[in-house]
């Protein structure tokens, strides 16, 4: 153990030594090092950017989903609707037209029976003068007992 | 091994010696031939074997590192650039976890105590004949090669370490800041002398500790792997497979108590009390 010049030269060659790492070796490396983690950070931050927008475009995706859902009901509800008023407003108008036709019908028949009853009632006038002149076996004076037919028609 | 001429003593200290050059007072500049040559060449000798695999193996690192930095991409990482990153994140995590201040200098400081130390540990590992071996065939006597078992390597650290230590404290304290510092504490302004003398062993205490403790344990480790050596060979492996499995976790501490307490050091100098 003796001391003697080594302690010197080994303490230049350490010093050059650590000149060397800090100038050639340390910075690239950890330079590396730091770039290689900053790339991570991004990395990872655009998949969480990533997950974001996809979880985004899911919940849009469903709103449109349920809104163009909603809006087909609702059109086919109207469409419904629309059908029964149409159906609706034939049945009416369909109604309305039997009705009127059997109000005419009804009228007509009215006509009918009145112009049936009219006739019947002045042939029935008549019969009756005739039975009556049949009768009387004399001329009966049509004007003078017209009244008296004429009532008794209207009593028929 | 030890073969039949060669005592145990023998092995054991050629074993802890290192190759040296210098100036010996009779022999001139030459390699010192045994532990008592070098001791009288006095300071101004050179472990060739020491300087030669730290630096041999400080330049491996920094090689190996260096090209990974080149080609290094912020994309998928190749398996280099993932074992570098790890160990540089390992680094980075330990200073920002202890060093709370703005330094481009500690953490790759911190990187160069951690891996050139655990890589000359990690010679320590490899069996201790084979490179001597090797050598003494070439014709050279004496060849440590595990550096940190050096106390000129650790203690070369280490004293580059109190340097910056006390750069640090002098840069962001001033030098007043620093002897108030040094002087005011822990006990009242009167008893400033005797605060003066317990800082500055606290002050010294920190690159000897840093070096005698890397010393020693890599020294004690490697003495147990010759004596385990000294055993007949078949049975080396029942004490030497157990203790290199072991030394695994030492080098790697050592290294990693060296690094963390350098960094604690450095922490301190920046920090104001």
């Amino acid at each position: 153990m003796n001391i003697n010049l080594t302690i010197i030269g080994q303490a230049i060659a350490f010093f050059l030594f650590v000149v060397f790492c800090m100038k050639y070796v340390w910075p690239p490396i950890t330079g590396a090092l730091a770039e290689r983690k900053k790339k991570i950070a991004e990395g990872l931050d655009a998949a969480d950017r990533a997950e974001r927008d996809l979880k985004l475009a899911q919940e849009k995706a469903a709103d449109d989903m349920r809104s163009s859902k909603e809006e087909a009901a609702a059109i086919i509800e109207q469409a419904n609707k629309r059908a029964n008023q149409i159906v609706e407003e034939a049945k009416e108008q369909a109604r309305e037209e039997a009705n009127r036709v059997k109000a005419s019908a009804q009228a007509e028949l009215d006509q009918d029976v009145n112009r049936a009853k009219e006739t019947l009632r002045a042939q029935v006038g008549a019969l009756a003068i005739a039975g009556a002149e049949k009768i009387l076996e004399a001329s009966v004076d049509e004007k003078a007992h017209a009244k008296l037919v004429e009532k008794l028609a209207a009593e028929l | 091994m030890a073969s039949g001429t060669v005592t145990s003593s023998e092995y054991i200290s050629h074993h802890l010696t290192n190759l040296t050059f210098g100036n010996h007072p009779e022999n001139g500049w030459s390699f010192a031939h045994g532990a008592q040559e070098a001791a009288e060449m006095g300071f101004w000798a050179i472990n060739v074997d020491t300087m030669l695999w730290s630096i041999g193996l400080g330049v491996l690192f920094l090689w190996f590192f260096r090209k990974v930095a080149t080609s290094v991409t912020s994309g998928v990482p190749g398996g280099a650039q993932n074992f570098v990153e790890t160990i540089i994140e390992f680094v980075d995590d330990n200073v920002k976890s202890i060093f709370h201040h703005k330094s481009p200098v500690i953490a790759p400081l911190a990187l160069t105590i951690f891996v050139w130390i655990f890589l000359m540990n990690l010679m320590d590992l490899v069996p201790i004949d084979w490179l001597p071996f090797v050598f003494a065939e070439m014709g050279v006597e004496y060849m440590k090669i595990v550096p940190t078992t050096d106390v000129n390597a650790t203690g070369g650290i280490a004293l580059s370490v109190f340097a910056l230590i006390l750069y640090y404290s002098i840069k962001q304290k001033g030098v007043s800041g620093f002897l108030k510092e040094l002087s005011f504490q822990p006990l009242p302004k009167i008893f400033a002398p005797f605060n003066l003398f317990l800082e500055l062993v606290g002050l010294l205490a920190k690159p000897v500790s840093l070096a005698l403790r890397l010393f020693g344990n890599m020294y004690a480790g490697e003495m147990i792997f010759i004596l385990i050596a000294l055993l007949p060979f078949w049975a080396q492996w029942v004490l030497s497979v157990p203790w290199a499995i072991f030394h695994i976790l030492i080098i790697t501490l050592q290294a990693f108590i060296f690094m963390v307490l350098t960094i604690v050091y450095l922490a301190m100098a920046h920090d104001d009390h």
